[in-house]
């Protein structure tokens, strides 16, 4: 009876995840079969291999990787610092706050702000660096993208040093370990989940970041988010799109995997 | 200044903001070599001394002196103590072997000499072989140990305990009980036990410090502080007690319950009036007419090693009596005590006018 009642309450999640996650994943294998005329072929994934492709992997690996090392050197010592303040749900709050904001929308204010005769570069000039190009270069799409992902990954590292016991801090302390050692030793070990699930969520979306790279880097970074939405957008080749998408799903499992929470036993 | 005290505490007090103190100007000195107790109930200041001399916290006025020199300022990692904990706090990320090393890495011993060291001290609490077990995978009475041998493998001057038997079943509590007391006799070097439990205080200490709303109300040996507790806080903390008021006559005489009697004290202002402490297990039952008080028995309870009688006299006063013997409810019995067993306590004494009252004995 209970298990009968249990099984009927699951069935709109079931359903959920068989039209909108399982469908659509094979969809796009399916698809990635097929080329532009609808005839089976396996040239798609051969095209993969080339090295128009494999380069295009390439630098959005390395934009990702980028975007999430300078979004984890920053949110690592906000977390730190938000988990001392005395009011740190109000902080927090203001910190996840911008990440409600549609991302268009900040997208199109960072065009403002960082056009040629705009606050940033005004700023620039005023402490006598002088105006510079900053929209369309590596670094303004870099920086954007860490301002856009750092809630996500301040969240979880937060939540990890919050939970950290504070008594395993004094004990450091109590058996000779400076601020460095205790910190190296004893608080970042235990709140690398924390980090790592930081990490996750900034890799993963930052593979497949393609408004951004248009608006802010002005299509001069090209990554496997960027060659999905032009195959199916503009060449209307969906079987390339597809193949692309495959190996980005291929390698975000990877990834999860990699990354995955290992069980470790909480003590107390 | 004597070279066998280790640490001073010169009129420490310790404030957070505005609220009132945690500790309130406390002086005190702790001697080497041993074992001290600092007793008292949840929030009473002992916790916060305990890290006062750890280092986690500094004091808001006064000085701490660890072998004469001032350590207000010295952080915790540079201080020549360490610290068993709460809750343990062994690292649940390290095994028990690390966990014990973790000290010895820091400054950076050989790995053949942390390897020997580790082991040896394993070794020294019985756990021999469990130095690749996860924490997860130990109980409570064995983590215990690894949180002691992790400080004492660091040969500390002073080790600090904060109430490490209170998560521990009472079987396990008696047996580390004598555990520790017998630890602390083979390495030598001063303890210093937070609890809140008397027992457990009296069972193990050379020294108590009582300590009550950020103050220490009295320090002495476990026999000084049950035999004679300064006020009725003390009595009523330490042990179970008869507390009526009463006035001291004379010298030797104090008058109670309608009566007087003899007694050991003096030193006291003529019909002063002072409060007078019996121990339940000093009161013996007597038939009625051959008791020093007479008593109506209002209620009785086995509590297997004596019974726990609580009878009521004519004034009203309630006296709890031990006795092996069982008797009826509803009974009038007379109550024998000898003089010494009567305890007479000055009202709103500090704990120098009482040791100077107890000299001129």
């Amino acid at each position: 009876m209970r298990n009968t009642s249990r099984n009927f309450y699951l069935i709109p999640y079931v359903l959920w995840i068989i039209l909108f996650v399982v469908t659509p994943l094979f969809l796009v294998l399916y698809y990635s079969f097929f080329d532009i005329e609808g005839h089976f072929t396996l040239d798609n994934y051969k095209k993969f291999f080339t090295t128009v492709y494999l380069g295009m992997t390439l630098s959005s690996f390395w934009y990702a990787f980028l975007i999430t090392l300078f979004t984890l050197i920053i949110a690592y010592p906000t977390a730190y610092l938000l988990t001392k303040t005395k009011h740190k749900q109000l902080w927090l709050l203001l910190i996840i706050l911008p990440s409600w904001i549609n991302l268009l929308l900040k997208a199109y204010a960072f065009l403002g702000i960082f056009g040629t005769y705009r606050a940033a570069n005004s700023f620039l000039k005023m402490i006598g660096i002088g105006s510079k190009q900053l929209l369309f270069t590596d670094f303004s799409f870099i920086f954007v993208s860490v301002y856009i992902f750092l809630p996500f990954m301040i969240l979880p590292i937060f939540n990890a040093l919050n939970e950290l016991n504070p008594s395993l801090v004094d004990a450091a302390h109590d058996l000779g370990g400076s601020s460095w050692t205790t910190f190296r030793r004893v608080i970042f070990p235990l709140t690398l989940d924390g980090v790592k699930s930081g990490c996750q969520v900034v890799f993963i979306p930052s593979l497949s970041l393609f408004m951004l790279t248009r608006l802010i880097a002005g299509n001069r970074v090209i990554t496997l988010g960027t060659a999905i939405e032009q195959h199916f957008l503009v060449t209307q080749d969906w079987g390339m799109g597809s193949t692309i998408a495959v190996f980005l799903i291929i390698a975000m499992v990877i990834i999860m995997i990699v990354t995955g929470k290992k069980v470790v036993s909480k003590v107390l | 200044m004597k070279d066998n005290i280790i640490i001073r505490f010169e009129h420490v007090t310790k404030q957070y903001d505005n609220d009132p103190p945690v500790l309130n100007d406390v002086c005190f000195e702790i001697e080497r070599g041993k074992f001290y107790t600092l007793l008292g109930p949840s929030g009473c200041g002992k916790t916060t001394i305990l890290r006062l001399i750890a280092g986690f916290i500094g004091p808001s006025q006064g000085n701490i002196y660890f072998n004469g020199k001032i350590i207000n300022h010295v952080p915790a990692n540079k201080r020549q103590v360490n610290t068993v904990f709460q809750d343990y706090a062994l690292f649940p990320h390290l095994n028990v072997f690390e966990n014990v090393a973790f000290g010895l890495r820091i400054k950076k011993l050989k790995n053949a000499e942390i390897t020997e060291k580790v082991k040896e001290a394993l070794r020294f609490v019985n756990l021999k072989g469990y130095e690749n077990r996860e924490i997860s995978e130990m109980s409570g009475g064995q983590r215990q140990r690894v949180a002691i041998v992790r400080a004492i493998v660091n040969e500390p001057e002073v080790l600090l305990l904060d109430e490490p038997l209170s998560a521990l079943d009472l079987k396990l509590r008696t047996e580390m009980q004598y555990e520790l007391r017998e630890l602390q006799r083979r390495l030598g070097i001063t303890f210093i036990f937070v609890t809140h439990d008397q027992e457990e205080a009296l069972a193990m200490s050379d020294e108590i410090f009582v300590l009550n709303n950020g103050k220490i109300e009295q320090s002495g040996t476990p026999t000084d502080i049950y035999d004679e507790p300064i006020n009725r806080f003390v009595a009523n903390f330490i042990g179970e007690s008869n507390i009526v008021s009463g006035k001291m006559i004379k010298d030797y005489v104090v008058e109670f319950a309608g009566k007087t009697f003899d007694c050991v004290d003096k030193g006291f202002n003529p019909n002063e009036t002072v409060e007078i402490v019996i121990r339940p297990e000093d009161l013996e039952i007597t038939p009625k007419d051959q008791g020093k008080l007479q008593v109506r028995i209002d209620s009785q309870l086995f509590r297997g090693v004596h019974y726990e009688i609580i009878c009521y006299d004519q004034d009203g006063n309630e006296w709890l009596v031990h006795s092996t013997r069982k008797v009826k409810v509803g009974d009038e019995i007379g109550l024998h005590f000898d003089p010494e067993a009567i305890h007479v306590m000055r009202l709103g004494e500090t704990e120098e006018e009482f040791d100077k009252r107890l000299e001129n004995y």
